[in-house]
Parts: structure tokens; sequence; C-alpha cells
């Protein structure tokens, strides 16, 4: 085995590892790393949806930030570069975003769903791949959101992103309540997902670690598929396999592991919206060039328009809460149900719309 | 010599657009394009369906190769 896959094959183990060591530390269960739930209690953190189980500043997608911010420094990849069509990006952020909270998941938590014994997941993970190979087929028809420009002058804009995921460490560290009755800047859940999390400096550190590894490897959950059916690239692959395998191991070691689809933790059987809801967030990372791990890390090596996907899932996940379309434990609900339909249709659209045409 | 730019696009397009291209029957392709992954994907690539790839030039910001089809093939 090449370098190459063998360090493929580290990274996914140690995402492994760390995944199943921050639910020891007090993460909900199977939710070691998710970069949508993550978001989706940042956003609440922040204040900005009202569904008060789902509010805490993780500190894993800080840690996340830096880690990939200084691997690309030293391995001088840091970029400050943006403005290839940024709205349509920042719109296929919200409907990313959409498509997860209706599954409940990102793709990388889809992975340790599975480990876990969730067989809910392993009908995520086949819309996430219907998905993305629907996605594919834009792109085969020539779809492009068009060239980024780089940043001459100045390297400023990048620096952006990551500035202000260690402001929000600042503030979380802090615990300054500008309200002390009602609650501010940052919010925290009393019970739910969002109450339940491993100590800070923890999360921090494995977000750092697994920051630097992404980055490193360009790990992306929607790109190892792509990479394999485009040229052949079994690394991404691998390192996808090494995640389930060991969460599956170590599960399997601590008694967490449950096989089934009833009764697994933070996720419903509704099987047609888990599919539909990772078919839409597959066709949209395909889309974008990257799954939300990889536009946190993305955005943090100084692509502004990552970053702005970014916001877009933010986005994403505050109009989610506030309009009831995300799922719970209990099920899907009927909003969610016809905006994730209305999502595939319209991201479909954008993906028609923004074909090249041989001139 | 045809030339491809694939400067600054996201993934995979940059493979995509010189598959394009390759496939119009080329026997050299000047490809430029920005970033390390893009020329990591684009090389594997273009070895995996048999032709040579030459890098002539690599800066910090951007990379110059030719893709040629091996004599004989």
């Amino acid at each position: 085995m090449s370098n190459e896959k063998w360090l493929m094959a580290a990274t996914g183990i140690i995402i492994g590892v760390l995944a199943v060591i921050l639910v020891v530390f007090g993460n909900p269960a199977n939710m070691g790393f998710c970069i949508a739930c993550f978001l989706r209690d940042t956003t609440g953190g922040l204040g900005l949806h009202r569904a008060g189980i789902v509010q805490y500043v993780r500190p894993e997608l800080i840690g996340l930030a830096c880690g990939a911010f200084i691997s690309a420094l030293s391995a001088k990849e840091f970029r400050s570069r943006g403005g290839s069509a940024t709205l349509v990006r920042f719109v296929l952020g919200v409907f990313m975003m959409i498509g997860a909270l209706i599954f409940l998941g990102c793709p990388l938590r889809d992975l340790l769903r599975i480990g876990g014994g969730d067989l809910n997941a392993v009908v995520g993970l086949v819309g996430f791949l219907a998905g993305g190979l629907y996605g594919g087929y834009f792109l085969k028809k020539g779809f492009n959101l068009g060239a980024a420009k780089r940043e001459k002058t100045t390297q400023a804009g990048g620096y952006m992103f990551v500035i202000g995921a260690v402001l929000l460490l600042g503030l979380l560290l802090a615990g300054i309540k500008f309200n002390p009755a009602g609650g501010g800047p940052l919010f925290f859940s009393q019970e739910g997902p969002g109450s339940q999390h491993a100590p800070i400096w923890i999360a921090l550190f494995a977000g750092l670690v697994v920051g630097f590894l992404a980055q490193k490897t360009r790990m992306c959950l929607s790109g190892g598929f792509r990479d394999f059916f485009l040229i052949r690239e079994t690394g991404m692959l691998i390192a996808y396999g090494c995640i389930v395998v060991t969460v599956l191991v170590l599960n399997i070691y601590l008694g967490k592991f449950n096989l089934g689809f009833a009764n697994q933790p933070i996720a419903h059987s509704n099987h047609i919206f888990n599919l539909l809801g990772m078919f839409l967030l597959g066709q949209c990372a395909v889309l974008l060039g990257g799954c939300p791990l990889r536009q946190i890390v993305l955005g943090s090596e100084g692509d502004l328009d990552a970053a702005v996907t970014v916001l877009g899932m933010i986005f994403g996940a505050a109009i989610a809460h506030n309009f009831m379309l995300a799922s719970s434990a209990k099920g899907t609900t009927l909003y969610g149900e016809v905006v994730v339909i209305a999502g595939v249709i319209l991201v479909s659209l954008i993906g028609w719309a923004y074909r090249e045409v041989d001139g | 010599m045809d030339s491809l730019d694939v400067r600054d696009l996201s993934c995979p397009i940059p493979v995509l657009k010189t598959q394009k291209a390759l496939e119009k029957g080329l026997t050299e392709l000047q490809v430029v394009g920005t970033g390390n992954t893009s020329k990591q994907n684009v090389t594997k690539f273009a070895k995996l369906k048999g032709y040579n790839v030459q890098l002539n030039s690599e800066t910090d910001d951007e990379w110059q190769m030719v893709i040629s089809k091996k004599p004989g093939s």
C-alpha cells in the first residue's frame, strides 16, 4: 500500500477513535463528529434558532477550522480566493443543511451511525450515493459555477473565517452574559443533544487533530466516491472503511453497538425521507465540490466561497428549526418533507442553469 | 498545441474538463491550473487513461503540465 493510502487509513482510524472518545466524554450517541449537527448546535448557540434542545457552540468546529488553517499554512496551501457564484453556493449550502437535518446527520455522522449499528444510516448512505451520482450527471453535462478569483493584493479575506472561529472560542471561554435573564450572546441547552457535550478542551483538541488531517488528506465524504468513479482512486474509500470499522469495533467493545432500525439515538426510521434527505445533501455536495466537512476545511484554507457555503449551512440550520423542517427522533415533519422534495427540484434547476454550453 | 485553463475551478471540474478535451482525440494538451488537489487529480486521471504527464512549471500559485499520448498508443 502506498504512503498516501496508509495516511488515509491512519486518518480514518484516528477520526473513528476520536469520535468514540467524544461520545464517551459526553457527546450525544453516534455523534462524536457531525458537521451538520455541530453547525446546527452552533447556530442555536448563537441564538439564530429557538430550538432550546440544540444550542451549543461546538468547540470541535472551532478546532477543525484552526487545525485545517495550521495545516494549510504549513503546506503553503493557504490562498485567499472567492467570487465563484457566491450566492448560488450560499443557497446550495442552505439545501445541503436542510437535507442533513431531514436525515439527522452529515455523511460523516452517517458512517458513525452505521458503526453504531443504526441501519437507517445505510438507507441514508444509499440516498447520499444516489444524490451524488445524480449531481455528477450535471457535472458531466458541463455544470460549472465558474472560476474563483485570487486575492492578489492582500490575503486578508481568507483569514476572516478562521478569525470568526477563534472569536467564537473567546466568547465560549469568557462566558460573558449580555442579558443575564434571557441568555446571550451565547445560548446553552439545558436538556437534549445540545446539553450533551465533551469538555471544551477535549472537543477542541479532537477538532484540531481532525482538521489538520482532513486538510492534509483532502478528506471529503463525497470526494472519495467521486474520485473512485472518475480516477479509480481508492484512498479515500479506505479512510471511510477505517472510520466504520474502528467505530464498530469500539462500540462493540464498549457495549454501545445496537443493530437495527428501531430505537437508534437521534435518528428516525422514515426510510423514504432518510433517503431523500441524504439524496439532496449528496446532490448539493457534488455541485459544491465537497461535503460539509470539506467546506469547513476549504473555508479555513482561505476559500471565501466555501466560507459562504458554511454560512449558508448556518442559515439553513436556522430556517430548518424556525420553520419546523428539521426532523427529530419522532420523525419528519410535513414541512420538511415538502421542502426536501422542492430542494431536489430547485437544486436540479441550478444544476441545469449553470451548465456550460460548448461554443 | 491545444491548451486548457482550469485555474481556480472547484473539484472535480478540472478533471472533467481535461477528460472532455482529451476525448476530442488530442495527442497533446497543455493544462494550466492552481492548487495541489487539482494537480494531483488531473495527473492521476491522465495516467489512468494511458497518457504521459510532464509537469513543466510549478509555483505556489500555479502549475502547468503537458499531457501527451504515449508513443505507439
